[in-house]
C-alpha cells in the first residue's frame, strides 16, 4: 500500500471536519472535500447544541484553528466527488468544483456587497455567513447574480479577487483510502400531508426553527412567526413528524426529542411568556440528556402531552388548529397554536452509487476495502456521537481494519 | 525586526501608514518598516518577503487584519511573526480618521513591537525516549477493539485485564440484540472472535490477572507498573482506559422486591439465567429500575430498553405459551432499533404497559405486581413468575489507574461520576493528557457504541504519541510547540501552579516544589497566571511579553480627557466575538486597549497591578462562560479569574483605588453585540468614575 498517498474525507460537516483533523494530527496527509462554499455543514445553522445549550461556533472555532495551523490538510470547498476508481491503497477520485468566482485573494472587506444590486430575502448575491466561517471569504450565489453584464463587484474589488467568468474545474486525486461523511438532511415534511407544511407558513421544521432562533440571536431580534411577523404566544412541537412511521421513516431519528426539548428550554429562557407544548409518543433522551427532560418538566411554560397530532388546519383567526389524540387523558382535543414546529427526521445524504446502501438508504458500515463510512450517513445520531464516530472512522482508516 | 503596515480594507482611512512607519522607525532603533495598500496581494507579499530576505529579519510585526484570517499568507519559515489586528479591532469599529482611532492603532503597533522584542520561537520539548506503545486498561469489548485497532495501525499494545479471561461483561451475554437489517432475529455473541483477533495479533501483548500498580511519567514516556505477581514494568506513550461499568446496586431497590425473593432478578442476572436455560413462563420486565430517578441514578443508561426487549424474546422463544409484561416509562430504541421494538410489539404475548411498578409481593409460587398504569390512570395487578429489574449502568472507578499524579490517582469525574468529556464537540477531551477514557466508563452506552468508542479513543492515544514526538501540543492548541519553563531559583513552593493546572501537569516534591511534566501540558498558560513570583513562562507568552505590551502604551495624562482601559480577552471565544463585531462594523470605544491571552486563567495579577499603577482607568477581563455548562476549553480559567479577583481586591485597597477598576465578565463566542456593550459600558463607567490618580506618576 502506498503510505504516502493522502486520505480523502468526503463531506466537510462536523463529522468530516473531525475525521480530517483526527487523521491529519497523527501526521498523515488529508484532502477534505466539501460541496458547500464553507465548512461546517448543518451545525453552522444551529443556534445551540444539546444538552449544554452552547453555541456550535465555539467548537468550530477550535477546529478551524486546527485546520488553519495544520499544513497536512488540503481543504477543497464548493466541490463534489464525482467518480471513484481504483482500489484500497490507490484510489483515483474525480473532484468537480463549481466556478470559483471569488478566490483566496478576497479579504472580506465588503466593498462588493456595498455595490451589489441584487437582493433576495435580506441577502445580496455576494455574501458571507455571519460569525465564525471557514474559509473566511465572500461567495457569490450564481442563482441570483446578474453575471458579467453587471460586474459592479468586479470593478470595486480592490484585490482582484472576483472573476465572474471563472470556469468549473475537474481534478483527479490519488488517495490511499477514504472516509465518507456526507451527513444528513431533514425529511421532506411536506410529505406528511395532514400537517400542511407546504401551504401553512407557520408550520415549520425544527431545523427552520433552529435557524430562526439563531438569526434572532445574531441580530438581537425577538422571535416572530413567518406569516405575519407577530410574536407567537403558543407553540406546538410535534415529535416523530414522519419518524417511527411506516409510511414515512420507519426508524427513530435519535435526535429530535432532545432537539425539541432544547428548543423549548431555550425559548423558555428568552421568552418565558410563550407557552410551548410538546406532543410525543416516547421521550427519548439518553444518558445525561435526561437532565434536560427533568428541567423541562420543572419549567412552567412547557407542557408535555403524549399523543399524536392527527391534522393541522387554519382556525380562521390567523392561528392554527391542532387535532390531537391525547393518549394520556384518552380524549380528542382541538387546540389553537400560533406556530407549529415539526420535529422531522434525519435522512442520509448520499453521493455516488459505488457506495453500498443498506437500511432505509443509509450507507452500510461494510464497504469495499479502503472505504469507511462515518456518522449520520450511516445511521441517525447526534453531534457528540457524530464526533465520536468520525474519530473511530479516522482510526479505521489508519489501521485499515473495520 | 520588521514592521509591515497594510492600508487596505479601509485601514488607510484610519491611519496614515507612511507617517506611522516613520514614527515607529524613529522610536526604536533597528526597525525596518514598509507599508502597502494590500499586503496580502501577490505584490504586497512579494515586497514583504523581499524586505525580510534583504534585511535578514527574524522578527516581523504585521499591522493588518486579524490573525484569524490570512494565516497561511503571513507564515514565514524562520521568522517570528506577530499579527497586529488593525482591521477588525480598530478600523472597522471606530470612527474613520478620528484622532482616537489613530492613537489606538499606534498603540497596537507599539504593543506588537514590544511583544515581539520579548518573545522567541519555541524550541519544542520532546521526551528523551518516546515509547510508541499503548497500554489499554480493560479487556472488554471496548478495550479489545482499541487493542486490535491500535495494533493494526502498527503500534504495540499492552492489554491489561484484571480477570483471567478477555471479553468482560460481553462474556455473560447469551444473545445480542439484532444488528442486521430487519432487526428481528437475535444474533450470536461475537466477543470470542474479537478476543481471538487480539490474542493472535503479534503486536498485542495480553496481561491477564493484572492490574495497574502505578502509572507515572508523561505522554510519550509513561512508566506503567503492573500488579501481576511478576512485577512487570511497561513503557507507554499513552493509555486507553476501558475499565467498564457495573450494574446499579439492586439491593437499594428493595421496594421493588429485590432481595426479598429469589424471583426478582436484574438484567445481568437474567442474562445468565437465560444462558443456563432456566427461563420461567411468565416474566415481567420493569424498565428504568433505579434509573431516571433522583433518588437513584438520575440519568438514562441508554442500553436497558434494548436489553429488556431482547430478554423478552428469550422468554418468548423458550416457550410458545409464555407471557411477558414490559412496564416502561418511555421506550428508547433509537435509530434502526425501532424496527426491533416494532417486531417485539407485534408479538401478542408481550404486553407493553406504560406505568410504574408500585409493589412486588410473593403470592404462593408466583409474584403479585401492582402497576400504576399511566395511560389508564389506574392500578392493575399482574401475576408473574419472575420480575426482571432493568437496572442502570454505574461507571467503574478510574482510581485503579493509580496515577502518581499530584492531583490524584484517577481521571477527574464529571457529572454522575463518568470520566466523560464536558465538550459535545470533543468527546475525547481529557484532563489527563495522553490518557483517554473509552466505553462505559466514559458514558452509558451499548456494545455497538462501545466498539466505536474504543476505536476513537485509540486514535487519540496514537495521535498523542505522534504529537508528542513532534514536540507539539494536543487538542485544543494542537501544534503549539511552546511549553512552560520555570525559573526555579525564585520559586517559593507555594503550590499554586500544581493545584491550578487543569491537566495535572505538575507533580511536587515532598517540600512542595513543582516538578513540571511538559508533555502533559496543554499550553493554556494557567500556571503563568497562577504564579505570584512570576517564574513561569512560555517562549512566546510570558510575564515579560505582556508586561512589555502594557508598558508600551502611553497613557494620556488626566487633563487629556482620554481615558484608557485595558482589556484582557480570551483567545478562544471573546477574541473571535470581537472579530465578528468588526465584520459587522459594530462600534467599539477607542479608549480600550485589548490584549488577547491563551485563557483568562493565564492572566497574572501583576499585569493588572502594573496597568493600574501606569494610570489605566480600569482593567476588564473577558473570558468564556463558567458554571455547570462552562465553555472554557481549559476547564476553569474563568472561575480561577474570579477566585483570584478576591486577592486583587486587596491590592486595590492598598493602592487606595476603587474596586470597580477591575472587572471580570464572560461572553459566548456568539456574543459580538454583548462584548462591544461590555467594553463600551465599562469605558463609560470608568470615565464617569474619574481618572485613575496614578496617571502621570
Amino acid at each position: 500500500m502506498n503510505r504516502s498517498l493522502p486520505i480523502l474525507i468526503i463531506g466537510g460537516g462536523i463529522g468530516g471536519i473531525t475525521a480530517a483533523l483526527e487523521v491529519a494530527e497523527t501526521g498523515r496527509e488529508v484532502i477534505l472535500v466539501e460541496k458547500a462554499p464553507y465548512l461546517g455543514g448543518n451545525v453552522t445553522g444551529f443556534n445551540n447544541y444539546f444538552p449544554k445549550r452552547c453555541p456550535p461556533t465555539c467548537g468550530l472555532e477550535i477546529n478551524f484553528r486546527r485546520i488553519r495551523s495544520n499544513p497536512r490538510i488540503t481543504c477543497i470547498v464548493g466541490s463534489e466527488v464525482t467518480d471513484i476508481r481504483g482500489k484500497e491503497g490507490d484510489f483515483r477520485v474525480q473532484v468537480r468544483s463549481v466556478p470559483e468566482m471569488i478566490n483566496d485573494r478576497c479579504t472580506s472587506c465588503g466593498k462588493c456587497v456595498e455595490v451589489c444590486p441584487v437582493e433576495r430575502q435580506g441577502s445580496k448575491a455576494v455574501c458571507i455567513p455571519e460569525g465564525v466561517v471557514f474559509p473566511a471569504k465572500y461567495t457569490i450565489d450564481p442563482q441570483i447574480c446578474l453575471g458579467e453584464a453587471c460586474g459592479k463587484c468586479v470593478n470595486v474589488c480592490p484585490c482582484d479577487a472576483i472573476h465572474l467568468d471563472a470556469d468549473p474545474s475537474v481534478e483527479e486525486y490519488r488517495v490511499k483510502c477514504m472516509i465518507v461523511a456526507t451527513g444528513w438532511h431533514l425529511y421532506d415534511a411536506s410529505r406528511i400531508e395532514n400537517y400542511h407544511y407546504r401551504d401553512e407558513p407557520d408550520v415549520i421544521t425544527s431545523l427552520e426553527f433552529e435557524q430562526l432562533l439563531s438569526e434572532n440571536r445574531m441580530r438581537q431580534e425577538k422571535l416572530s412567526r413567518p406569516s405575519d411577523g407577530k410574536m407567537p404566544s403558543r407553540i406546538a412541537f410535534i415529535q416523530c413528524a414522519g419518524s417511527r412511521d411506516l409510511n414515512h421513516l420507519p426508524y427513530c431519528s435519535a435526535v429530535c426529542c432532545s432537539v425539541s426539548i432544547k428548543q423549548a428550554l431555550t425559548l423558555a429562557d428568552l421568552h418565558p411568556e410563550i407557552r410551548t407544548e410538546i406532543f410525543y409518543i416516547d421521550l427519548r433522551l439518553s444518558g445525561r440528556n435526561e437532565d434536560m427532560l427533568v428541567l423541562a418538566r420543572q419549567t412552567p411554560s412547557i407542557t408535555f402531552t403524549r399523543g399524536k397530532v392527527g391534522r393541522i388546519s387554519r382556525d380562521g383567526e390567523g392561528g392554527l388548529l391542532l387535532e390531537v389524540e391525547d393518549m394520556q387523558a384518552s380524549v380528542r382535543r382541538r387546540d389553537p397554536f400560533d406556530l407549529v414546529v415539526l420535529a422531522a427526521g434525519l435522512v442520509p445524504n448520499r453521493i455516488l452509487p459505488v457506495l453500498e446502501t443498506g437500511e432505509y438508504g443509509f450507507y452500510t458500515e461494510k464497504q469495499a476495502p479502503g472505504i469507511y463510512v462515518a456518522a449520520t450517513c450511516k445511521r441517525p445520531m447526534d453531534v457528540s456521537s457524530t464526533v465520536k464516530d468520525a474519530t473511530a472512522s479516522a482510526m479505521k482508516a489508519i489501521s485499515g481494519t473495520v | 525586526m520588521g514592521l509591515a503596515v497594510c492600508s487596505g480594507c479601509d485601514i488607510g482611512n484610519c491611519l496614515d501608514a507612511e507617517s506611522l512607519c516613520s514614527l515607529m522607525a524613529g522610536q526604536a532603533e533597528g526597525i525596518v518598516c514598509m507599508h502597502h495598500p494590500a499586503l496580502c496581494s501577490e505584490e504586497g507579499l512579494g515586497k514583504l518577503h523581499r524586505m525580510v530576505r534583504d534585511k535578514k529579519l527574524d522578527r516581523l510585526a504585521i499591522g493588518a487584519c486579524s490573525p484569524r484570517v490570512k494565516s497561511s499568507f503571513f507564515q514565514m519559515d524562520g521568522v517570528l511573526v506577530e499579527r497586529i489586528n488593525l482591521r477588525e479591532q480598530v478600523t472597522w469599529v471606530m470612527e474613520a480618521g478620528s484622532e482616537d482611532a489613530r492613537m489606538c492603532a499606534e498603540d497596537y503597533i507599539r504593543m506588537g513591537l514590544a511583544k515581539l522584542a520579548q518573545i522567541a520561537s519555541p524550541a519544542p520539548y520532546v521526551p528523551e525516549k518516546i515509547a510508541a506503545e499503548i497500554v489499554v486498561l480493560g479487556g472488554g469489548v471496548t478495550g479489545l477493539t482499541a487493542a486490535v485497532q491500535g495494533a493494526s495501525a502498527g503500534y504495540r499494545v499492552h492489554l491489561v485485564e484484571k480477570t483471567d479471561r478477555l471479553g468482560g461483561y460481553a462474556n455473560r451475554i447469551h444473545k445480542l440484540s439484532p444488528v442486521t437489517a430487519g432487526h428481528t432475529a437475535l444474533c450470536e455473541p461475537d466477543v470470542a472472535s474479537l478476543a481471538a483477533l487480539a490474542e493472535s495479533h503479534p503486536l498485542v501483548e495480553i496481561h491477564l490477572n493484572s492490574t495497574l500498580a502505578s502509572v507515572s511519567g508523561e505522554p510519550g514516556n509513561f512508566t506503567v507498573e503492573l500488579d501481576d505477581g511478576a512485577g512487570t514494568v511497561l513503557r507507554a506513550g499513552s493509555l486507553v482506559v476501558a475499565s467498564g461499568w457495573k450494574p446499579y446496586d439492586p439491593s437499594r431497590l428493595q421496594t421493588l422486591g429485590y432481595g426479598s425473593t429469589g424471583q426478582v432478578k436484574t438484567l445481568e442476572e437474567f442474562e445468565q439465567f437465560a444462558g443456563e436455560g432456566k427461563i420461567p413462563e411468565r416474566v415481567l420486565f420493569m424498565l428504568c429500575a433505579g434509573s431516571r430517578d433522583k433518588d437513584h441514578l438520575p440519568y438514562c443508561s441508554a442500553y436497558c430498553c434494548g436489553a429488556a426487549l431482547k430478554q423478552a424474546l428469550y422468554v418468548r422463544e423458550s416457550n410458545p405459551g409464555s407471557e411477558v409484561y414490559i412496564v416502561y416509562r418511555d421506550i428508547r430504541t433509537t435509530g434502526f432499533q425501532e424496527d426491533f421494538y416494532r417486531s417485539v410489539q407485534s408479538d401478542e404475548a408481550i404486553f407493553m404497559t406504560r406505568g410504574q411498578v408500585e409493589s412486588v409481593r410473593q403470592s404462593g409460587q408466583a409474584l403479585e405486581v401492582t402497576v400504576l398504569d399511566s395511560s389508564l390512570g389506574e392500578r392493575i395487578r399482574l401475576e408473574t413468575d419472575m420480575v426482571v429489574l432493568a437496572t442502570g449502568m454505574v461507571p467503574s472507578t478510574t482510581t485503579d489507574l493509580n496515577l502518581q499524579y499530584r492531583l490524584g490517582k484517577g481521571l477527574p469525574e464529571l457529572k454522575y461520576a463518568f470520566s466523560d468529556s464536558h465538550f459535545i464537540c470533543f468527546p475525547y477531551e481529557t484532563r489527563r493528557t495522553g490518557i483517554y477514557a473509552a466505553g462505559t466508563v466514559r458514558a452509558p452506552m451499548d456494545i455497538e457504541s462501545s466498539r466505536e468508542d474504543g476505536a476513537g479513543a485509540m486514535l487519540k492515544a496514537i495521535q498523542c504519541i505522534e504529537c508528542v514526538s513532534r514536540g507539539e501540543s494536543v487538542h485544543p492548541r494542537t501544534g503549539d510547540r511552546s511549553w512552560p519553563e520555570l525559573y526555579m531559583e525564585r520559586c517559593t513552593d507555594c503550590k499554586r501552579c500544581t493545584e491550578e493546572c487543569p491537566f495535572g501537569s505538575y507533580d511536587e516534591t515532598e517540600k512542595g516544589t513543582p516538578l513540571p511534566n511538559p508533555a502533559r501540558c496543554r499550553r493554556c498558560g494557567i500556571c503563568v497566571g497562577s504564579c505570584p513570583e512570576r517564574v513561569i513562562s512560555f517562549a512566546d507568552f510570558s510575564i515579560q511579553s505582556i508586561s512589555a505590551m502594557i508598558k508600551a502604551i502611553p497613557v494620556p495624562d488626566e487633563f487629556a480627557e482620554k481615558p484608557r482601559i485595558l482589556v484582557f480577552v480570551c483567545e478562544n471565544d471573546a477574541y473571535p466575538a470581537l472579530d465578528t463585531a468588526g465584520m459587522k462594523r459594530l462600534k467599539l470605544t477607542p479608549y480600550a486597549r485589548i490584549i488577547p491571552v491563551r485563557c483568562l486563567g493565564s492572566v497574572n495579577s501583576v499585569w493588572i497591578k502594573d496597568a493600574l499603577a501606569q494610570g489605566f482607568d480600569g482593567v476588564l477581563l473577558i473570558g468564556c462562560m463558567p458554571g455547570d455548562d462552562y465553555q472554557c476549553h481549559f476547564i476553569h480559567g474563568s472561575e480561577l479569574t474570579e477566585k483570584r479577583g478576591e486577592n486583587l481586591g486587596e491590592a486595590l485597597r492598598t493602592m487606595m483605588l476603587e474596586p470597580e477598576r477591575i472587572r471580570t465578565r464572560f461572553v459566548e463566542i456568539t456574543g459580538h453585540h454583548e462584548i462591544c456593550k461590555m467594553i463600551n459600558e465599562y469605558a463609560e463607567a470608568m470615565e464617569a468614575l474619574g481618572p485613575n490618580p496614578y496617571k502621570g506618576m
